[in-house]
């Protein structure tokens, strides 16, 4: 059976699940128990499983990531939840530090089964401190699993997932990705960690694109269809463990690679998955790899700026364009509109 | 305002004899570790207690064994006094398969879970939040155990630790943050770094009222930390405990650096005075009426502990590099 329903619905429906299950399961953060419940994602989970599980906390990011480290170790299930992922740098010491070596470190005595939800808040002027996207941080140091959901399919099935594994897992999710709608298991179904997914088959040029990028890649692979370029559409979702060979055998057969990806591009995920095309498949690359981040700035706040500042279908479809030695058509590539208004 | 009463009531004889020799199988351990250190052996950052034991030993020997105890890179002496593996420990340090981290964590990073040793960091203060996640579990698991936050005056610096406190005294957790004040961060004095000295107070604004104690004498520290233990048995929130101790060593190595610009002038006349373990063999000889001669006893079977424990050590193997890969996640990814 599958149900329709946003993705902030299919984290509350994964949330309901595992915490019914479970009782050591419990979700803390801040303003978890409040009315907007993060974008609906933890609405009524306060209501019904009270305050011991679902409880809100003191602004401090560093001390309750090592409370749910804690926490973790000694028989509970955190879930840790960020409503800007820009607060996590408050907690780098626990995040990486603790969490990331615990296991390691005290010889594989002790498992951390911890997550930690956290949401880009990109969009409606939140400027250079409530935009920020920081998987690669989290993909850089060994300890950490980290997924990105794109559909509510894989925000439900990854939110299981990472509840049930036994290591930190970073969930990050795009703010603009809430009110997707899509069809999701019923009852809830964990989905594998480490798996990519075919959004759209092509055959001319592949496109790796996380999170949000796959909706703008998607938009721009649209358009290039209507002007005779075929582009596929790989999605990691999981970025660690990460599905290599889907995308190695996806770039082998097409011959070309953009990656896309939320954040910058310096040493981040882009930076890794072009390593991966040249290490593994170098011998089938007609052209050099592109790839398209966010621009080496902060964000700013100013809408030609902001829009100037991030990776769109157009500008996909404009990399796609060059990188097959075509001229940019002059017709309208059409803009992905955002219901979502401020000011949270 | 350190309370030191003459009068108050020691521990029977079996304890103070048991914080006794807990101190001092800790000093023989670390004293067997500086004279292994030249030989190499032990290929890492050491940090040692010595004459700080009663703190370990007076605080492990208020707890039961499912107690939790969280320290910090100086974390020899609360390993041993909470019943970590002697052996293991010894191969730890020297990067042994047979180790407690086998091999992976080092003198930096001990921990024996099965006694309720669970974390050792190098990162100051960094284990404090965990400790509290650890009370605060144990709070949800019908407060199974009283949990121990240690951590010295350079730790209440951070920030980390205000916030550890403070939701320890919302939630009114069972743990007890134990303040280790040896007076130095490395080599910066306590002035250097606060106004405020009273460092017992430091969390009077959060709601948690500490007291200080003499740290060189077992028994007070033994008697301050039952006290908040049993306190919290009985469903009391947070406990902060300030002991006032001499670090004989240097801060990092096997070192005793007493005439460095940086001590006080007549600090190791102080430190002498006041060893943990001459007042503790003082009180044993004269309350409890015990002989040299098992004073003699107890340091050669110590002493036989130890060197066992170096023998494993040194016997163990090394990890095969297979193992470099292991244990980073809970499976091979």
């Amino acid at each position: 059976m599958t149900k329709r329903m946003k993705y902030g619905e299919a984290i509350r429906t994964a949330l309901f699940h595992a915490m019914e299950h479970d009782p050591k399961v419990f979700v803390f953060g801040l303003g978890v128990d409040d009315h907007r419940a993060i974008f609906g994602s933890l609405t009524g989970l306060a209501e019904k499983f009270g305050p011991e599980r679902v409880f809100d906390t003191p602004i401090s990011e560093a001390a309750m990531t090592g409370v749910a480290v804690g926490a973790a170790v000694n028989g509970l299930k955190p879930v840790h939840v960020h409503i800007r992922s820009d607060f996590l740098y408050l907690a780098m010491d626990q995040l990486f530090n603790i969490a990331a070596k615990w296991r390691y470190m005290f010889g594989g005595r002790m498992n951390v089964p911890l997550v930690v939800r956290a949401v880009i808040g990109r969009s409606w002027g939140q400027g250079a401190q409530h935009s920020q996207s920081l998987q690669s941080f989290f993909m850089h140091v060994p300890g950490w699993k980290v997924v990105m959901p794109t559909t509510p399919a894989d925000a439900q099935g990854l939110t299981l997932a990472a509840i049930n594994d036994p290591n930190p897992v970073f969930i990050l999710e795009h703010r603009l990705l809430y009110d997707i709608v899509g069809d999701v298991p019923d009852p809830p179904v964990a989905a594998p960690l480490g798996k990519a997914y075919i959004r759209r088959a092509g055959k001319d040029l592949t496109i790796v694109a996380n999170s949000y990028m796959v909706v703008e890649s998607l938009k721009a692979a649209e358009f290039l269809e209507t002007q005779g370029i075929s582009a596929e559409v790989v999605d990691p979702v999981s970025l660690v463990p990460l599905d290599r060979e889907t995308i190695v055998a996806s770039v082998r057969k097409t011959g070309r690679l953009i990656v896309v990806d939320t954040s910058w591009t310096a040493c981040g995920v882009s930076a890794e998955i072009a390593a991966i095309a040249a290490e593994r498949a170098f011998d089938c690359l007609k052209q050099p790899v592109r790839r398209l981040g966010m621009q080496p700035t902060p964000c700013p706040v100013s809408k030609p700026l902001e829009n100037a500042f991030y990776p769109s279908a157009r500008t996909i479809a404009m990399e796609a364009f060059s990188m097959l030695g075509r001229a940019f058509p002059d017709v309208n590539v059409p803009v992905l509109t955002s219901t979502f208004k401020g000011p949270f | 305002m350190i309370k030191k009463k003459n009068k108050m009531k020691r521990p029977d004889a079996a304890t103070s004899i048991e914080l006794y020799r807990t101190m001092l199988r800790i000093r023989l351990a670390e004293q067997k570790i500086t004279e292994v250190y030249p030989t190499d052996k032990i290929q890492s950052p050491i940090h040692l207690s010595v004459g700080q034991e009663a703190i370990a030993a007076g605080v492990c020997g208020a707890l039961a064994h499912g107690d939790h105890v969280h320290g910090t890179y100086r974390g020899h002496a609360f390993y041993i006094a909470k019943g970590g593996d002697m052996k293991r420990m010894f191969a730890e340090l020297y990067g042994k398969d047979t180790g407690c981290a086998r091999g992976k964590g080092g003198s930096m990073h001990l921990a024996d879970p099965d006694a309720g040793l669970m974390s050792c960091s190098a990162i100051v203060a960094s284990t404090i939040p965990v400790a509290t996640g650890d009370a605060y579990a144990s709070s949800r698991q019908g407060r199974k155990r009283v949990v121990v936050s240690v951590f010295g005056d350079g730790a209440i610096d951070e920030g980390v630790f205000f916030e550890s406190v403070n939701f320890a005294v919302l939630k009114k957790l069972p743990i007890i943050y134990v303040l280790e004040n040896n007076w130095y961060a490395i080599h910066s004095k306590v002035p250097e770094r606060r106004k405020q000295l009273d460092l017992y107070r430091v969390a009077e604004g959060l709601g948690l009222t500490g007291e200080k104690f003499d740290g060189n004498d077992a028994s007070t520290v033994y008697n301050a930390a039952s006290a908040a233990v049993a306190s919290i048995r009985k469903g009391g929130g947070p406990r902060l405990l300030e002991f006032t101790a001499y670090r004989w060593h240097e801060h990092v190595g096997p070192g005793v650096d007493f005439h460095e610009s940086y001590r006080r002038k007549n600090e190791q006349a102080l430190a002498q005075k006041n060893d943990p373990l001459k007042l503790a063999k003082a009180d044993l000889t004269k309350r409890c009426k015990v002989k040299p001669e098992l004073f003699a006893q107890w340091e050669a079977e110590l002493r036989r502990e130890v060197d066992e424990a170096v023998d494993f050590a040194e016997k163990s193997p090394f990890p095969t590099v297979e193992n470099l890969f292991q244990d980073v996640y809970a499976e091979s990814l």
